[in-house]
């Protein structure tokens, strides 16, 4: 069967114009094929006898079918055929392509040593759609990433249970579900620094579009400036890494706050004063207050602390606010960025909004709550807001005392060390007293050092007076 | 033939006359060829007073056959000539798309690496003269479509005065686009020689990257200055060279400012625009902080009434609001 | 009417002969599947080209149209790399890039290969201009079809060619079927000689099946644009014998007409004449056959023995390697 065309794979013999026992003639028809375009004529290349027809009117054959056998009585060789040498129908096959390496499967197990994998975007809107987590999907794409196909597999119910059992590992660049299970929107930028800095999505408030989440708001809940023209001032120190994150979380977190501190310090002419305040009249005050409290709702003295500083700020208003522009901008209100240290390493700085109107119990709560969500790994949006001024405690780390350096745009950090026993004259008697040394780090740009003594006079007198801490609103 | 002024300043046009007359001055090989090139002057002036200089056989004037002398032009480039064919708008080059596609652009191909053209193609594009839907449109992106063809598309009067000549020395087929609103235009042209390569950063920016050119170059400028009244800090990237893209110059400002505006004059769908921002997303996805915008042209053939053909052109406004969605968009 | 002298017509017949083998194995090469894509041939059509181009020198330029495998035989393409070219390989006059349709050659001028109807026709033009504003003496020859002179780009060259008075020798290849479309059912004016005199050029109607004829009228034309009689126009009046191309039923016309086409075969006609002029004898006869069948059995051993571009050099010949400039 002669190929009449490009695209001819096969034809229909419909006719033979010759019979066993006719003499041919080069270029004489012998057939009339069928092909999918029309039906034409088919010639001999070749003059002789023919012998043989070897396929019958009406059957459909493959190009290079021989279709019959001509004798042209040269040689008693094997017999001519329409096609003499009756070759495979095929081109000369160009050597395959090689096959590209292919990327050894990604096991289960390994899934934590490997580098995170990053998936397509319609790979993770499918994966989402169908609710399957990707982490537990093997994927075979480039680099272990799943594809389509791998979604398909996992979809499809039958002999798949692996889908729903493989060791989950932590995939980074997707992004996380909100609590409800529905998508975070966010920027492509935005989800690799979220990756970066640890910063979980969800937890994210979005400003762009729809409350997409974008670079800004990831850099933000990081503590990072954005590198956006809207100057924003960010909440100080990144979010703390779910707890079983692989080291290279805390790694970036380590990058993140380095970069950050590096910067404070480059920029920001710190100065430091301290004091150490004696806290009987405040500890005893609040071991009388806590004997009336249920053991779950008792005060801490580091949120007498805070509540103390919030205070003292009322006073000096210059320490709470943010150097941008060259110009220092005050607050009109104290967010609170407070130092946590994480179980497991790692400081950051969730902040309590508008500390300057909750009393000391509600500071209370608002303390417990920040440090079980930073703990846990689940702050929330709005721990993560912009501080007007930091308090960092290292007391239970019994330093005595701690020098911070300030987030930017933040002009100042107030620093507390361990609470303890040292030996404390009083009115010319030698007692021993339970005393903590507190230290304001602030930004000479804003302040000056008598603004500041005066703000560490402040609080120690307020520490003096706890009656003045316990309720209400400050002045 | 060029006026220089006092100031140093030419316009765009004296600039490609001053770049055509030496030409022909410094290769005999060298010719124009076109409608109305000699004796009237150019239907943009363009070639006004070369035919007195250079003759009628190297100014040639054409009948009205664009398939037919690009044609020639190739022909004649095959036959060792270099030939600047004139064709008076996009809209005509359609004409001769066979010519320019399915021989300039192909026959180096086809023939196994023998036979190089040597062309180079002018043409003015684009609106905003009131030419109405047969002499505004802007095709550029089509050309820049096919393999084997360099686009050009000058866009400040230095191009104007220096593309030529490299364009000239490129063994393939080029294309200048000159868009029909900047002949006008003055400048410095510099004192040369530019590069066909790559794109230019003709104003800095950290916040977002504005890419255009051609035509539309004048605008965006104006529309990054309106952003930086409100603190927002454009980048300017003036492609010059369609075909080949250079890419590497708006991938690498795109990856520093995370967000994009593609401004072209050419409609949206199918467009060079198009092409940009696919290629943004190709390149530098996980650099994104917003979806890449688009301002092109409304997609209507180009009305005559002047507040409508301005209507449907991009616009100063339309650029400022666009990247302002875009920073918005990513905080 | 002038005719050629014995040795050139005997060379005629020769390379009638070599084109008609190698496009006879063409087509056997195609149903096998070895040649692929269009394969349109010129069997039938042979003086033609035989008889124009024997009128050129190496100066000279030749563009050809998608069924110009004879017109590069007989302008000094190698049968082993037109072959090649046809079965893709690397070897091929195109390097494989251009097929059956797209044969090109610098060496000889031969500038293809041009698969758009009527678009050899301005590239004819413009070669033409070059050489006349380089002052060589060159010819163009541009080979086309009837059917391009339906083409707009027919009209602009031929304007433009009388206009600027430009040696190109137009040769309309006239086998009264533009594909399937017979002549008088796309064209108004069906006398094509008459047409180009509508452009001041002069045009005369050839016998195309006659090479002696084909000869003598390329000579005058030639002849008088060297002279710098500016552009000439000859209509050749042949026919196709095979179909378009090989994918082809040939609704369109019928057997007896291609049987009435076939008696006045341009190769057979020519073969008795000169026995009859005793300028071909047996032996001459069977030495032509044979060294043309010998020529293309060394053709298809030379493709089959090609090689095929590695793929990495698929964007190749996109743009000018620098070294590589011709033009």
């Amino acid at each position: 069967m002669p190929s009449l065309g490009a695209d001819m794979d096969s034809g229909t013999l419909l006719e033979w114009k010759v019979a066993v026992g006719d003499t041919v003639a080069k270029g004489d028809i012998v057939a009339v094929v069928d092909t999918e375009k029309s039906d034409i004529e088919v010639e001999t290349f070749h003059a002789g006898v023919i012998t043989e027809l070897l396929v019958e009117e009406g059957t459909e054959v493959e190009v290079g079918t021989p279709l019959a056998v001509i004798d042209d009585g040269a040689a008693p060789a094997p017999p001519a055929e329409t096609h003499p040498e009756p070759e495979p129908a095929v081109e000369p096959t160009p050597e395959p392509e090689p096959e590209p390496a292919a990327e050894p499967a990604p096991q289960a197990g390994d899934a934590a040593e490997r580098p995170p994998v990053v998936h397509s975007p319609i790979v993770r809107h499918l994966a989402e759609e169908r609710g399957i987590d990707l982490s537990t999907v093997q994927g075979t794409g480039p680099g272990g990433a799943v594809t389509r196909r791998d979604l398909d597999a996992v979809a499809a119910p039958a002999d798949r249970p692996a889908a729903s059992t493989a060791a989950s590992a932590p995939t980074t660049t997707p992004p996380r579900p909100t609590e409800d299970g529905s998508r975070v929107r966010s920027s492509p930028l935005a989800r690799r620094r979220a990756d970066e800095l640890g910063v979980d999505l969800g937890s994210v408030t979005g400003s762009g579009p729809d409350g997409a989440v974008t670079i800004a708001d990831v850099e933000a809940a990081a503590g990072e400036l954005p590198t956006t023209p809207a100057p924003a001032s960010p909440a100080p120190a990144p979010t703390p890494p779910p707890e079983e994150a692989a080291t290279d979380r805390s790694a970036t977190v380590r990058a993140a706050t380095g970069r950050l501190m590096a910067r404070s310090k480059r920029e920001i002419p710190h100065y430091y004063l301290s004091t150490t305040i004696d806290l009987h009249d405040a500890l005893e005050w609040l071991e009388r207050t806590n004997r009336d409290r249920p053991v779950t709702e008792r005060i801490l003295p580091a949120a007498l602390l805070l509540r103390a500083v919030v205070v003292a700020l009322g006073d000096q208003p210059r320490l709470n606010g943010s150097w941008v522009d060259d110009e220092l901008r005050t607050a009109d209100r104290v967010d609170l960025g407070v130092g946590v240290a994480l179980r497991g390493g790692g400081l950051i700085a969730p902040v309590i909004p508008a500390a300057d109107t909750l009393g000391l119990v509600e500071t209370m709560d608002a303390l417990r709550g920040l440090v079980g969500r930073a703990r846990s790994g689940r702050l929330k949006g709005s721990d993560l807001g912009e501080a007007s001024v930091t308090v960092t405690n290292l007391g239970d780390q019994g330093v005595e005392s701690v020098y911070g350096v300030i987030a930017p745009p933040q002009v100042a950090v107030v620093g507390f060390g361990a609470i303890g026993e040292r030996p404390w004259a009083v009115e010319g008697m030698l007692t021993v007293r339970r005393v903590v040394t507190a230290t304001l780090s602030a930004d000479h740009r804003a302040t000056d050092g008598h603004e500041g003594a005066r703000f560490l006079s402040t609080l120690d007198q307020l520490l003096h007076e706890p009656d003045r801490l316990s309720e209400g609103t400050p002045s | 033939m060029t006026t220089s002024t006092s100031t140093g300043l030419i316009t765009y046009r004296e600039a490609m006359r001053t770049a055509l007359a030496e030409a022909l001055r410094d290769d005999e090989r060298v010719f124009l060829m076109g409608e109305d090139i000699g004796r009237y002057g150019g239907t943009f002036a363009v070639t006004l007073g070369l035919i007195e200089e250079f003759g009628p056989d190297r100014v040639r004037d054409t009948p009205l056959a664009e398939s037919g002398f690009v044609g020639a032009g190739i022909g004649a480039a095959l036959g060792g000539m270099r030939p600047v064919v004139e064709v008076m708008t996009v809209n005509f080059a359609l004409l001769a798309l066979d010519q320019i596609i399915n021989t300039a652009a192909t026959l180096l191909h086809m023939s196994g690496g023998q036979f190089n053209v040597p062309v180079v193609i002018r043409m003015t594009t684009g609106a905003g003269r009131q030419l109405a839907a047969q002499h505004s449109h802007s095709f550029e992106g089509w050309f820049a479509h096919v393999p084997g063809m360099r686009v050009l598309a000058p866009a400040t009067v230095e191009d104007a005065r220096w593309m030529l000549r490299p364009a000239i020395d490129d063994p393939d087929p080029v294309i200048i686009v000159e868009h029909g609103t900047l002949y006008g235009a003055k400048g410095d042209p510099g004192s040369g020689p530019v590069d066909i390569d790559h794109a230019a950063v003709r104003r800095p920016g950290s916040d977002i990257t504005l890419i255009t050119y051609g035509g539309t170059l004048p605008m965006t400028l104006e529309a990054a200055e309106a952003l930086a009244a409100d603190g927002i800090d454009a980048e300017v990237i003036d492609l010059r060279t369609l075909r080949p893209l250079d890419e590497a110059t708006f991938l690498e400002s795109v990856a520093r400012t995370h967000r994009a505006v593609v401004v072209d004059e050419g409609w949206r769908s199918g467009s060079l625009a198009a092409e940009i921002s696919a290629r943004i997303t190709e390149g530098c996805f996980y650099d994104l902080d917003a979806p890449v915008g688009r301002v092109c042209s409304a997609e209507v053939p180009m009305p005559y009434a002047a507040h409508m053909e301005t209507a449907a052109r991009p616009s100063v406004d339309q650029v400022v609001a666009a990247a302002r969605e875009a920073v918005a968009g990513g905080g | 009417m002038a005719v050629a002298d014995a040795g050139t017509r005997l060379e005629m017949l020769r390379d009638m002969v070599r084109i008609r083998t190698m496009e006879e194995r063409c087509a056997e090469l195609y149903t096998e599947t070895k040649i692929r894509g269009f394969l349109h041939l010129y069997i039938g059509e042979e003086a033609v080209a035989v008889g124009v181009i024997h009128h050129l020198g190496p100066d000279d330029a030749v563009v050809g149209t998608y069924r110009e495998h004879g017109h590069a035989l007989v302008r000094g393409v190698s049968a082993n790399s037109i072959m090649a070219e046809m079965f893709g390989r690397y070897e091929g006059c195109s390097k494989g890039r251009g097929g059956s349709m797209h044969l090109f050659d610098a060496a000889t001028r031969f500038y293809g290969g041009n698969a758009i109807v009527g678009a050899g026709l301005p590239l004819a033009v413009g070669l033409a201009l070059a050489d006349k504003m380089q002052g060589r003496k060159a010819v163009t020859v541009c080979f086309f079809g009837e059917g391009a002179m339906a083409e707009g780009e027919f009209h602009e060259s031929m304007n433009l060619a009388a206009l600027w008075d430009l040696p190109v020798l137009f040769c309309c290849e006239n086998n009264l079927y533009a594909m399937g479309t017979a002549l008088d059912r796309s064209e108004s004016v069906i006398d094509m000689a008459l047409k180009a005199a509508g452009y001041a050029m002069p045009s005369w109607a050839v016998d195309g099946m006659d090479v002696d004829a084909v000869w003598d009228a390329a000579a005058s034309a030639t002849g008088a644009i060297r002279a710098g009689g500016g552009p000439q126009f000859l209509e050749m009046r042949t026919y196709r014998f095979r179909a378009h191309s090989m994918f082809d039923p040939e609704r369109y016309r019928d057997k007896a007409e291609v049987a009435h086409w076939r008696e006045r075969d341009p190769i057979d006609t020519f073969a008795a004449r000169l026995r009859t002029e005793g300028i071909l004898d047996d032996d001459t006869w069977a030495e032509i056959t044979r060294d043309a069948e010998a020529e293309v059995d060394e053709a298809v051993a030379f493709a089959e023995a090609g090689t095929l571009e590695p793929i990495d050099q698929l964007t190749r010949w996109v743009t000018t390697d620098p070294e590589e400039a011709t033009s």
